[in-house]
């Protein structure tokens, strides 16, 4: 069937439903939903974004210049939690929603309306959390952690907060059970588990990790509720529970989670840069094998989180050397993304700049990863900006560049259009120089003792700082182009080929460009 | 593959991760009673037992080479206003000998309430030689408005204690239990507080 009767057949049976409202609002089309989870994972990038630039604004200069502190500590926590659960988790699972189906050859995800219900929970969850802003007391300001005794402490937002994180926390564990769903049952004939690009094995890894560690969650915040509400005990030393126990039931979500926020990162950029060297991929089945042992090894170093608890020698010993050990396969994914390189016939368009640049600030973030995980040192790291610097730069150089990197490389498979390649090298350089101009300076303040999450600072910080405020507003403002090259790209345009990359290898490249609403109804085969 | 088996194997995968939702799910609730077990069994984290140990064997038994220093630190949660002191705020004792020490507590609220006091012991791996034969904080302490008591603690170090260990402290936390520490403060949640020790 060549392209163009497939166009005109869909727009007669199975175009969209007819009506803005509700084609949006009841769709069940993996495309349309990729769109939602997509859009609202940059809302949300922007909501979570102008709270940093408050606290960016707040700590340009010593003193407390603009804000109340207890409004800066709500931000640090709230930046955190929209970050985590309402830009990155949604954008690598619109990722998923868009991808995976037309990746493995699949015409829709398993589970199409648990799919439309996993995302409406989004907003509903998010209205519940950013309610708490305008409530007396106000927001959360205890650190997205939610550690007793102090979270507890929180006025009326407390059982919004908890029900906001049980609303996402279900609708990321039904999003997940979907996308493992589709990726176990409805591959094309041929496509085997070993044959699967590395974003569709990343995310069937990821999603049986957010099965495991979600309702883990989940029970601890429940636990925070009855403890407030129901006179339990479990984290109140007085009622014979212990508050550190709440610590180690949040780490073993946590720790599970980060990797959550990393690992589609890694699959995306897998399937950028063999695209623009030209090449195979290097290594695949390890970095398969290596995906499988991160996943395992992420379960038993939660304590590393924890040193300062005060921890026996046996137990810092343990959670020091497991966590050492994931440096290994994600060693070997280092090296696997520099060997594709190696040779190859390298071209730079945006996509490939922004996964360089990821394999290049990962590895700094992974690197201070490896200094906090040593028990004796991280003493003296904990809850300083050292620890800020790290977890941004896997984050936001890490996680955030990589969906960056993958909507500039689909996004003219998703549009029909090629985007405007000269911006979008603007919005690489711009995004590169201040993210580095705005968390680089972090290590030194944290390693000269600067504790994170307070208003206020030494002196002799004032430098380092003001430097990193600069960094964060033109990081900010850089977003707001990054903003116009996506709509420019939908409203038109160079009309994008069928392979958009020359080198492009998938499923995903052989559907005409933009891809249809309906694609896959029949099986391709794979050879 | 036809699609019905396509149907029914999407739904053996979803029961199967439901599952495992509500396996985990259950699982953190199971953390809880494992880590305090964890915790008795090792002493890590300090954990002090609530039960009364039982006498030192025999005078014997006492370890005349060396002696271990005991600091006390008493703490009121959240400020409350209570005086919580320790009468010795240090004793060199020697492995196996029998002492008591007195803390000094007044309720300075014009309130009767209803005390527990948490102990706890650094380092943690230390916990487990240190044995109260008698302690107040083996069970809750009501004081009437502005009652002052001594209260006393009557503890040995275990002989098997590291030589490596010469400094233990015993730290206690107390907690008004009608102040808000337990939320919503009645006979009933006093009666599940001692039932949850
Ligand atoms: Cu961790």
């Amino acid at each position: 069937m060549s392209a163009t009767t497939h166009d005109a057949h869909d727009a007669h049976h199975h175009g969209p439903p007819p009506g803005y409202l509700t084609r949006w609002l009841f769709t069940t089309n993996h495309k349309d939903l990729g769109v939602l989870y997509l859009v609202f994972a940059l809302a949300m990038f922007f909501v979570g974004g102008a709270m940093a630039m408050i606290i960016r604004a707040e700590l340009f200069q010593p003193g407390l210049t603009l804000v109340d502190p207890h409004f800066f500590n709500q931000m640090t926590t709230m930046h955190a939690l929209v970050m985590i659960f309402g830009a990155v988790m949604p954008g690598f699972t619109g990722l998923a929603n868009w991808l995976i189906p037309v990746q493995i050859g699949a015409p829709d995800m398993a589970l199409p309306r648990v799919n439309n219900w996993a995302f409406w929970l989004l907003p509903a969850g998010f209205v519940l959390l950013l309610a708490t802003l305008f409530m007396p007391g106000g927001s959360p300001a205890g650190g997205w952690t939610m550690y007793p005794p102090l979270i507890l402490q929180l006025g009326d937002a407390f059982p919004f907060l908890i029900f906001a994180v049980h609303i996402l926390g279900i609708s990321s564990i039904m999003g997940s059970i979907n996308i493992v769903a589709t990726i176990l049952n409805l591959r094309a004939p041929g496509m085997t588990l070993m044959k699967m690009p590395l974003f569709v094995w990343a995310w069937l890894i990821t999603g049986f990790l957010i099965i495991a560690v979600m309702p883990v969650l989940a029970g601890a915040v429940t636990m925070l509720l009855t403890d407030q509400y129901f006179g339990t005990s479990f984290f109140s030393a007085a009622g014979g529970g212990d508050p550190v126990m709440f610590q180690h039931i949040f780490w073993f979500f946590g720790h599970p989670e980060v990797y959550i926020l990393i690992l589609p990162a890694f699959g995306i950029v897998s399937a950028i840069i063999p695209t623009f060297t030209r090449k195979p991929l290097f290594g695949y089945s390890s970095m398969v094998y290596a995906t499988a042992s991160i996943a395992f090894l992420i379960f038993i170093v939660w304590g590393h989180h924890m040193f300062s608890v005060g921890m026996p020698l046996s137990g810092q010993l343990f959670f020091m050397y497991a966590t050492m050990l994931v440096a290994v396969p994600t060693g070997v994914k280092i090296f696997n993304w520099m060997a594709t390189m190696w040779q190859g016939s390298m071209t730079f368009e945006t996509p490939m700049l922004f996964a360089i640049a990821f394999v290049l600030l990962f590895t700094v973030g992974g690197l201070s990863g490896v200094m906090l995980a040593l028990a004796p040192v991280d003493l003296q790291y904990h809850d300083t900006y050292f620890v800020v610097a790290h977890f941004h730069y896997v984050l936001v150089t890490g996680a955030i560049f990589s969906i960056m990197a993958a909507v500039y490389f689909w996004l003219p498979k998703w549009t029909g259009h090629m985007y405007d390649e000269r911006l979008g090298k603007w919005h690489f350089w711009l995004s590169t120089i201040s993210v580095n101009v705005l968390f680089f300076p972090q290590h030194f303040l944290g390693l000269a003792g600067m504790p994170r999450r307070i208003p206020d600072y030494a002196l002799q910080f004032a430098d380092f700082n003001m430097i990193s405020s600069i960094g964060g507003f033109a990081f900010g403002l850089s977003q707001l182009l990054f903003v116009w090259i996506i709509v420019k790209c939908v409203r038109g345009g160079e009309k994008a080929t069928d392979e958009v990359w020359e080198g492009a290898k998938g499923l995903e490249w052989t559907l005409p460009s933009p891809a249809p609403y309906h694609t896959f109804e029949t099986p391709p085969t794979v050879k | 593959m036809s699609d019905l088996s396509v149907e029914s194997r999407t739904r053996r995968t979803v029961a199967k991760m439901l599952l495992v939702v509500v396996g985990m799910f259950g699982f953190g609730f199971a953390m809880v009673p494992a880590y305090q077990v964890f915790c008795e069994i090792t002493g890590f984290n300090g954990f002090v037992s609530l039960q009364p140990a039982a006498n030192p064997d025999s005078a014997a038994a006492v370890d005349t080479e060396r002696t271990v220093n005991v600091e006390f630190v008493a703490t009121v949660n959240e400020s409350r206003p209570w005086v919580f002191r320790p009468e010795t705020s240090r004793l060199e004792v020697r492995p196996g000998e029998l002492h008591t020490v007195y803390f000094v507590t007044e309720n300075t609220t014009n309130r009767d309430t209803v005390s527990q006091i948490i102990p706890s012991v650094a380092p943690g791996n230390a916990s487990r030689y240190l044995h109260k034969t008698e302690c107040f904080c083996f069970t809750e302490q009501p004081f009437e408005a502005n009652q002052s008591r001594k209260m006393p603690v009557t503890f040995f170090i275990d002989p098997a204690i590291s030589e490596r260990t010469t400094t233990v402290t015993l730290s206690y936390t107390l907690f008004d239990l009608r102040d808000g520490d337990a939320p919503d403060f009645d006979e009933d949640a006093a009666g599940l507080h001692s039932s949850a020790l």
